[in-house]
């Protein structure tokens, strides 16, 4: 029989994450160029969002040392990767749709600077409705968790999407949407992360 | 833009390869593990696709941990290589890969400004580093032999030495953080964070091993550390919208 290699076993990321994948939250400069949380540029294309939130315990207690990456399809609905061949969905050269970022070690909150994504097209050939992969990691966590964030203003798509439709509970559906509101000319969606408890995010194995 | 790549799937992960997500002798797990069960996806282009990253954003020193924050002089330490493969679970080589370290200096205590242990820093040691694997999946570290230290689990806990290890593949479901114990190392069979690792054959992953032919001679040891990130099945999905490549 043909062996496979087992994968690496994971381990946590521990309370000092930051100096490997952030080293400027860790409170010194080393690199020419850090990864952040601010995924635009002037040109990219689509409307402009900040995402916001706080990560919480099974007590109710901000996680104040989370690191959070997120990975998101262009305003088009087309990832910067070779595999997505929508070739009828323009790339965005501003875009790259990757970003990294940590919640603040007094508050907890945690922000991206993005654009909202288009839809990208699912396995079965429908659209899925625009989300956000978001991957959590922190102290504590001894795998990183997957997550979705979807937004709340897009009722008619997500109501058909493929993956929250996945979810039997309809209920836990609502834990992957982000609420929109404007703050000073700026649209915010607040995306709460529950790790533990009565509101428990939904969390995929991919 | 670079050229087409299939649309292959990720090999389901087998957990049974990795902690649970409530390990209570690890006793931050406790809080902040999910009650539910993970709800199991087939894949779609979220899945299947990530970040591509470029030797331009990668600095020349980046990789060098020994240099890379050296003010004055050189760090305090045991000078060693930390190199090896990454490969998927077929034993595919992983090219472009980002690598990224980070790590304690020589003593034990981390540049974090939440690190308040009692060893110094070293101002000659910053603690990070990163690479992109080249087209064999091959990548090297130079850096000093990170010290073990005490962190409050147990009052008495101590974690081994060892270099924290985060990889970006092809994928963003074969992203993976992990970390990197040394052979011999007495404090690997007693720590909580590696035990909560359920199976001996898995532990043993994590572990490199002493490297004398890659060693420097009167100047620097070896360690070797191979990588397996998930696979991608051989056949492609199916996706109706999609076809025109």
């Amino acid at each position: 029989m043909k062996e496979y290699l087992p994968e690496t076993a994971s381990q946590t990321a521990g309370p000092y994450v930051h100096i490997g994948l952030a080293p400027h939250a860790a409170g010194f400069a080393i690199f020419e160029q850090h990864f952040g949380h601010d995924l635009t540029q002037p040109q990219t294309r689509g409307e402009r969002i900040r995402v916001e939130g706080h990560v919480y315990d099974g007590s109710g207690t901000p996680v104040r040392d989370v690191l959070i990456e997120v990975w998101q399809a262009n305003a088009a609905g087309r990832y910067d990767h070779p595999a997505d061949r929508q070739h009828d969905k323009p790339l965005d050269p501003a875009f790259r749709g990757w970003g990294r970022t940590c919640s603040d070690f007094d508050t907890g909150l945690w922000y991206f600077d993005t654009i909202k994504p288009g839809s990208v097209t699912g396995r079965d050939g429908r659209p899925m409705a625009p989300h956000l992969n978001l991957w959590i990691v922190a102290r504590g966590i001894n795998i990183g968790l997957n997550t979705r964030l979807y937004f709340a203003d897009e009722q008619a798509a997500n109501a058909r999407d493929p993956v929250l439709n996945l979810i039997e509970w309809e209920k836990r559906r609502e834990t992957l949407l982000a609420t929109r509101e404007q703050r000073e000319g700026e649209i915010v969606y607040r995306f709460d992360i529950f790790l533990q408890g009565e509101r428990e995010t939904v969390f995929f194995d991919l | 833009m670079k050229t087409d790549w299939p649309a292959r799937e990720l090999v389901h992960r087998d957990y049974r390869h990795h902690p649970p997500a409530l390990a209570p002798l690890y006793k931050t797990s406790v809080l902040r593990s999910p009650r539910n069960a993970l709800i199991s996806l087939q894949n779609s282009l979220s899945e299947i696709t990530a970040p591509v990253f470029s030797q331009r954003e990668i600095g020349p020193r980046d990789s060098d941990l020994i240099l890379n924050y050296a003010k004055e002089g050189l760090p305090i330490g045991e000078r060693i290589i930390v190199h090896g493969y990454v490969r998927d679970a077929f034993g595919q080589p992983l090219r472009n890969a980002l690598v990224e370290v980070w790590q304690a200096n020589a003593g034990g205590r981390y540049r974090h400004k939440k690190d308040q242990y009692l060893a110094p820093i070293d101002p000659n040691f910053g603690g990070c580093g990163r690479v992109l694997t080249d087209d064999s999946g091959y990548y090297c570290f130079r850096t000093i032999k990170p010290g073990p230290y005490p962190w409050r689990n147990q009052v008495s806990d101590w974690r081994p030495a060892h270099i924290h290890f985060s990889l970006s593949g092809e994928a963003f479901g074969q992203r993976l953080i992990t970390q990197m114990y040394f052979e011999g190392d007495p404090l690997i069979s007693r720590c909580p964070i590696v035990q909560s690792v359920g199976s001996e054959a898995a532990i043993r992953t994590l572990i490199a091993e002493l490297d004398t032919h890659a060693a420097v001679p009167l100047d620097s040891l070896a360690y070797r550390f191979d990588l397996v990130l998930r696979g991608h099945r051989a056949t492609w999905f199916e996706n109706r919208t999609q076809g025109a490549a």
